[in-house]
Order: C-alpha cells, then structure tokens, then sequence
C-alpha cells in the first residue's frame, strides 16, 4: 500500500528533477520496450537498466523492496505457472517483464511529488474540456483516491479490533456492515470539509 | 461580527435550533452542550455550510446564504476528525491545495506554505504522507491548511476530542496567540476557561450567555 500512498522520497537526483511529464511518458517507452524483448539476456540486460536508475535515484533500498513486495506472491505464481505451461527461459522473461514494469512505475511514484504529477495530469487532461469535463476536478479525484487507500485501511483496522473485542471474528456481515457505514459517513465529512476549503467557488 | 437574527434550522423532522438571536462581537467565543444540542449545526451555520431554515445569518456583514462561496473564503472552519479535512497525499500538499486559486506564483505557495508548516512546528514533515502523522499533527496540519489562508474569522468543531492532553494544551495555547476571531465549539470545559463569552446550547436554544464561569457553571447545573 505503502507504494502506492504517498510514498514520495526527496531527493535531488537527475530523477527528481525530470518534468513528471517526461518520467510518465518515459515510463510509456520503457513498458512498451519490456514487452518487446523477448530473451531472458536482454530482460537481465533491463534489470540492470531498472537497478542503476534506482542506484541513480538514490531512494534506497527499502524504499525499491516496498515496489516490488506487493506483488511477490503475484510473481511467484506467474513464474510456476510459466514454468510448468512453457518453459524456463520463457517464465524467467515473463516474470522479469511483471516485476521490472512494477519496479518502473514505483520509481516514478518515488521521484515525483504527487502535486507535480496532479498538475501534469491536469495539463494532459485540459481537452476533456471539451466534453464538459473539468480537469481540475478530474486530478483532484485522483488525489483524493490516493488519500483515500490509507484512510479507509485505518477505517478497516478499527473495524476488525472492534469485532476480535466483541468476539465475531469470523463474520462476514459483521465486518462489511459497519464498514461500509463508516466509509460513507467519512464521505460525507469530506464533501463537508471541501465545500468548508472553497471547492464550490 | 457575527449575527444570528430568529434563526431556526430544520433537518429532516427535527427541529435542530429552534429560534437563536445573537450577536458576537468578542474575539473568542466557546459554544457548549449536550449531544445533539445544535453545537455543531450552530458552528456549521457561521460559514454557510449549513443554512437556516427560516431566520439570518450574517457574517462579517454578508448574507450566508447568498455569499456562502465569499464568506467561506474569509471564515476558516477547522472539523474534530482531521482526516476528513485533510484532502492530498502529503502535508505540503494539503496546505498548498489551500492557495491553489490565490494566483500565486510557484515560488509563493512554497514559501507561504513552508512559513505556516515551520510556525506550527510541522516543518519537518513537508514531504511525509499525512497518514504517518500522529492525531494531533494531524490536527495541527488540518490547522495549517486553515491559518495559511489568513481567514478573519476561525469557527472550530470540538478541536481538542481526539488530542491527548498535551495537544490539546498545544491547540489552547495556539488559540490564545492567534489575531483572529475564534467561535469554538467544545466539551472541553477548560479549553474555553480564559474566553470572552460563553454560549449554553440545549435542545436547540441558548440556555445561557455569559462569561465562561457563570456559563459553564449553569452547564455543569443541566447536564446533572
């Protein structure tokens, strides 16, 4: 979650200072030219490519584990399948290409603020003008989305504490039910809270 | 100057307030009562975000209820959860979401928003992710985003309930400094022990008017 929220590290590397725009369209480049290369040699290659711009960044390496843990298991499972269904060199490319394209995209999240990111998202977007979409409001929504994950996660944590307290563990209702009332009643506090910062002027 | 003429709020089938005249002139006002007395309907009221059913309300001489987007504008209003007020991924952030229609410069949203963050002893945290605040930095932060937009007027909703004792001493004493005018909504009796005027709100009327020994005396007479 953790790589998802939040997880901007200043820095001052040649990283940070690129234009979010040109890490997102390089990150476009870099995706496409994973799936263009087929040979575990030349994926090995991209993972080296992939290390020395993390070396580059400077963010360390628990910042890069926090990339790539989420999807560990995912990665695991993608290699046995492969493995069993194609062969060796086969399974060793296409997990490579998952967790390389994750690691990529984590490093972007890592070197760009997410106001930086906003106010690209927010240019890319002005021609949804012209279908009577605002580009502001349509950046704020993802803003508000990556707030979201850690605030419903805690809303989540205290629900479960609150059943192991009662005893009901195991039920489904029982934790859906005042989840779901909590999850809307802070809804409704932060339509509260942007109306109250001047999101209606 | 806030003022409340014969204002009644009515949500759904409850009579929320029922009949509130009241003019306040003083710098800081405590507002108090039981659950579902009208407190916060009361604290909603002085930036539009509620509106009376029948009655005026006016505030810094403007109608709230056709110059709710202007008074907004100059009344800050700070929620007991500040996760809820607290709107982008990281503090710096949050607060320059703030001034994003001032149309300031880049260089001017840093340096107004890095003066608020260092003035409430929150500059060390520009760049971390809101959720690894403590609840009362993250009260501090809700504070931050409120203060850099120099409000004239600051309306609280029980700030203090989900601080410790020394955040809540941190906030009282940050309400003793600041120049503006401050209507505080609280259970917190001793947050609003040096206040000018104490309000008593029961069943969506004032109770009592004074200042805040009498008043929270006559308060403590009710509630028992």
């Amino acid at each position: 979650m953790s790589g998802l929220t939040g997880a901007y590290v200043p820095g001052g590397s040649l990283l940070h200072r690129l234009p979010a725009g040109a890490k997102l369209a390089g990150l476009a480049a870099s995706c496409t030219a994973l799936l263009l290369l087929r040979s575990p040699v030349a994926l090995t290659g991209a993972a080296a490519v992939v290390a020395l711009l993390y070396a580059v960044s400077g963010v360390g390496g628990a910042a890069a584990w926090a990339q790539i843990r989420p999807v560990r298991w995912f990665a695991v499972a993608l290699f046995g399948m492969q493995l069993l269904f194609v062969d060796l060199p086969g399974a060793v490319s296409s997990t490579l290409r998952v967790v390389l394209a994750v690691a990529l995209a984590g490093l972007v999240t890592l070197t760009t603020r997410t106001a930086a990111m906003m106010a690209c998202l927010e240019r890319r977007l002005a021609p949804a003008r012209l279908v009577g979409l605002d580009p502001f409001r349509l950046s704020l929504l993802l803003s508000l989305t990556l707030r979201s994950v850690p605030v419903v996660a805690e809303l989540a944590s205290r629900v479960r504490e609150a059943q192991r307290a009662r005893g009901v563990e195991r039920s489904v209702r029982a934790f859906a039910v005042p989840l779901v009332v909590s999850v809307l009643r802070h809804a409704d506090a932060l339509g509260e809270a942007l109306s109250a910062r001047g999101l209606d002027d | 100057m806030i003022e409340l003429a014969d204002v009644h709020v009515r949500l759904g089938q409850r009579d929320v307030l029922r009949g509130i005249t009241v003019s306040l002139p003083e710098r800081r006002v405590g507002v108090i009562g039981a659950n579902g007395s009208g407190k916060s309907t009361f604290a909603r009221l002085i930036n539009g975000l509620a509106r009376p059913s029948s009655g005026d309300v006016t505030v810094l001489g403007l109608d709230t209820r056709r110059h709710a987007a202007r008074i907004r504008r100059r009344v800050g209003f700070l929620f007991t959860d500040p996760d809820a007020q607290i709107v982008m991924p990281t503090v710096a952030e949050d607060v320059a979401f703030s001034l994003r229609r001032k149309g300031l410069s880049r260089e001017e949203v840093e340096h107004r928003v890095q003066e608020v963050l260092a003035r409430y002893g929150l500059r060390e945290h520009a760049d971390h992710p809101a959720h690894h605040l403590s609840g009362g930095q993250k009260q501090l932060l809700a504070l931050c985003s409120v203060m850099v937009l120099e409000p004239d007027i600051l309306v609280m909703d029980e700030p203090t309930t989900l601080l410790d004792l020394r955040h809540s001493r941190q906030v009282a004493d940050l309400l003793r400094g600041l120049p503006q005018q401050v209507v505080v909504v609280s259970h917190d009796l001793a947050l609003l022990e040096d206040f000018d005027r104490v309000l008593v709100l029961d069943q969506g009327r004032i109770v009592a008017d004074a200042e805040p020994e009498a008043a929270i005396g006559h308060y403590r007479k009710i509630m028992s």
